[in-house]
């Protein structure tokens, strides 16, 4: 098991730092930072005090280092919108993603798993049918728009529910089944096919020839054998959430992490959108670790 | 007083266009090792899965009579069916890698199934565990029942499934070629132990091979299966001295037998293979392999008594 860790953590450090490396090459490759930011009416001179002042002037190489220097500490630097440092920004932003991602994964995880066992357990049943039916329509629609439908309903006719802000857990409700619902057809057709699979194995027989309760064969013997991929896919989806809920906090105006990216890549803020991608980054390998640590606790197999 | 395994007329289907088993009967009585023997495809899995009700889905099954210890198991419900499965009637099966749970250690399965039958503490029920891994033959108990199927072997795994099923000391053991994976040492350990077992606890074997070496060791009385029927049926000594059906005598001279057999003689042979049997088959199921079989053979099989204990399906004269 700690042979397991130990390996785990070195390929997070790789991947950690392969994507320091990429977010730090993309913003340069993004065109002149210095002329970026010295605006469409900058003069010659404008853009070279530009350059200087932010030190871009100074070798690619000498940038990098200085920056993953800084950032290994927790620097990540200054802003030039904001005139903040950047990890206060993404630490006054975290917590709305965080609660919007956490909330969306918990409302899918609800939803799907459920409907993936009655799915299994009824399989080819109409129950069966319309699950899958919506498990395509969830898929198929755009998350934008279920948004959309949500707050013309729920937020405009019904007036149930505050269709922009973050000032109370009613502003996640929305947002959050949105997110969830993007979720929920992957996790709810893994966690049926992996209920199926396991229902149709030999140990399941055993089980049943053991004469033990449905009950504890279906969620003792049969989920915790389905339930290996669905954790594997639900820490990619919650990596997803908290990264691309970029849309979704447009939509419903969360200042979260997702709205601030798409505010420094409009205005060229390139500390803050390569602290954000290197933040998310990261956040998506601790995730990766996660489920490699969970999956290696539901099945003994992994822990090798 | 009723016998301990009672089947009459068992018929399995699956989905409608294949009979499995066509109106098998066979008989277990307490504290008796029954063989169930014929060549793969034949139905004898099917059989013990169709009185354990643990056919796979779309499976379907019929019968005039199936009862244990006297109770009509064609009435009870699932809730009632669990309540005697792994209690006092366990089931063993041919598939020693998969059938058990990767996820749980053997000891947890093992406890799990005595703790659903019996009221007994985790303590006990792990000392019984391991009391029986070492009756099956597998030295350190202690360190096994902490360990994952997949630290086993295969052999190591068979034994844990037979030292499962002994859990909670059942009146019926089905064992579906419990030995087939197993070394030849481990094989006669473990056909040792359940004849002592079945001295011990009266307890009823029900045991599937196709090993005619096995049943001539073990078995007090043999049933023989041909497309999902019982051909022939007789205590183990008659059936091998006096076999009736032509497809039992073809069984036994495919086996060689040292001392009788000369070296240069061929084995015996039945040609072609088990038919692919529908609902509404007329007939003898062996008539295309069989070198007695004339146009009579299509229409109708008569049930016929050799002896007393010894009936055989076939049309030929006692």
């Amino acid at each position: 098991m700690l042979r397991f860790l130990v390996r785990r953590l070195i390929v997070a450090l790789l991947v950690a730092a392969t994507v320091m490396t990429l977010a730090f090459i993309l913003t340069r490759l993004s065109g002149d930072l210095a002329i970026s930011i010295a605006g469409p009416n900058a003069t010659q001179t404008d853009i070279e005090a530009v350059r200087k002042a932010y030190g871009l002037d100074r070798p690619v190489l000498t940038q990098f280092f200085d920056w993953v220097g800084r950032a290994v500490t927790g620097d990540l630097g200054n802003s030039y919108f904001f005139q903040t440092r950047v990890s206060t920004l993404i630490a006054e932003r975290m917590p709305v993603t965080l609660t919007l991602g956490l909330t969306g994964l918990s409302l899918a995880l609800l939803i799907s798993i459920p409907m993936g066992i009655l799915a299994a357990v009824r399989e080819n049943t109409n129950f069966d049918r319309a699950v899958q039916m919506i498990a395509l329509i969830g898929q198929a629609m755009p998350s934008f728009w279920l948004g959309l439908l949500l707050m013309i309903v729920f937020g405009l006719t019904l007036g149930w529910l505050p269709i922009s802000g973050t000032g109370s857990w009613e502003h996640f409700v929305m947002p959050g089944i949105v997110l969830a619902f993007s979720a929920v057809p992957a996790l709810t057709r893994l966690t049926r096919a992996g209920m199926i699979q396991a229902m149709g194995s030999d140990y399941i027989r055993t089980a049943r020839a053991k004469g033990l309760s449905r009950a504890s064969i279906l969620l003792k013997h049969a989920l915790r054998n389905a339930a290996i991929p669905v954790v594997a896919i639900a820490a990619v989806q919650l990596g997803f959430m908290l990264g691309g809920s970029i849309v979704i906090e447009q939509v419903f105006a969360l200042h979260g992490v997702g709205f601030l990216a798409w505010e420094s890549i409009a205005k060229n803020d390139f500390p803050v959108v390569q602290a954000v991608v290197l933040v998310l980054a990261v956040i998506y390998v601790a995730l990766t670790m996660v489920s490699d640590l969970l999956n290696a606790v539901l099945d003994p197999r992994l822990r090798a | 007083m009723s016998a301990l395994l009672e089947v009459e007329k068992l018929e399995v289907g699956f989905g409608g266009n294949t009979s499995a088993v066509r109106g098998a009967s066979l008989t277990v009585e307490r504290g008796e090792t029954h063989c169930l023997v014929g060549e793969s495809g034949c139905g004898k899995s099917v059989t013990a899965l169709a009185v354990m009700n643990l056919l796979a889905r779309g499976g379907h099954r019929t019968a005039q009579r199936l009862s244990f210890q006297g109770e009509d198991l064609l009435k009870l419900d699932d809730r009632g069916m669990a309540r005697l499965r792994g209690n006092a009637m366990a089931m063993i099966f041919q598939e020693p890698m998969t059938s058990l749970n990767p996820a749980y250690t053997i000891g947890s399965q093992m406890t799990e199934v005595m703790r659903r039958h019996k009221k007994v503490s985790q303590r006990i029920a792990i000392d019984r565990a391991a009391d029986l891994l070492g009756r099956v033959g597998i030295t350190a108990p202690g360190l096994r029942l902490g360990q994952f199927p997949h630290q086993l072997s295969g052999g190591l795994r068979q034994r844990v499934m037979i030292a499962m099923a002994l859990m909670c000391e059942p009146q019926l053991l089905i064992a579906d070629e419990p030995t087939t994976a197993l070394d030849v040492t481990v094989q006669a350990q473990i056909l040792r132990l359940l004849a002592q077992l079945q001295r011990d606890l009266g307890l009823g074997l029900l045991l599937i091979t196709h090993d005619l070496g096995i049943v001539a060791r073990v078995a007090h009385r043999v049933s023989v299966m041909y497309a999902g029927e019982v051909v022939e049926s007789a205590a183990t000594a008659q059936l091998f001295a006096d076999p009736r059906h032509p497809y039992t005598q073809g069984l036994l001279r495919c086996v060689p037998v040292p001392g009788k057999q000369r070296q240069d003689e061929p084995l015996g042979s039945i040609p072609g293979t088990v038919p692919r049997i529908g609902p509404g088959f007329e007939g003898c199921g062996f008539r295309d392999r069989c070198s007695f079989a004339d146009a009579t053979c299509a229409r109708s099989v008569p049930h016929q008594v050799a002896a007393p204990g010894h009936d055989y399906l076939c049309r030929l004269a006692p």
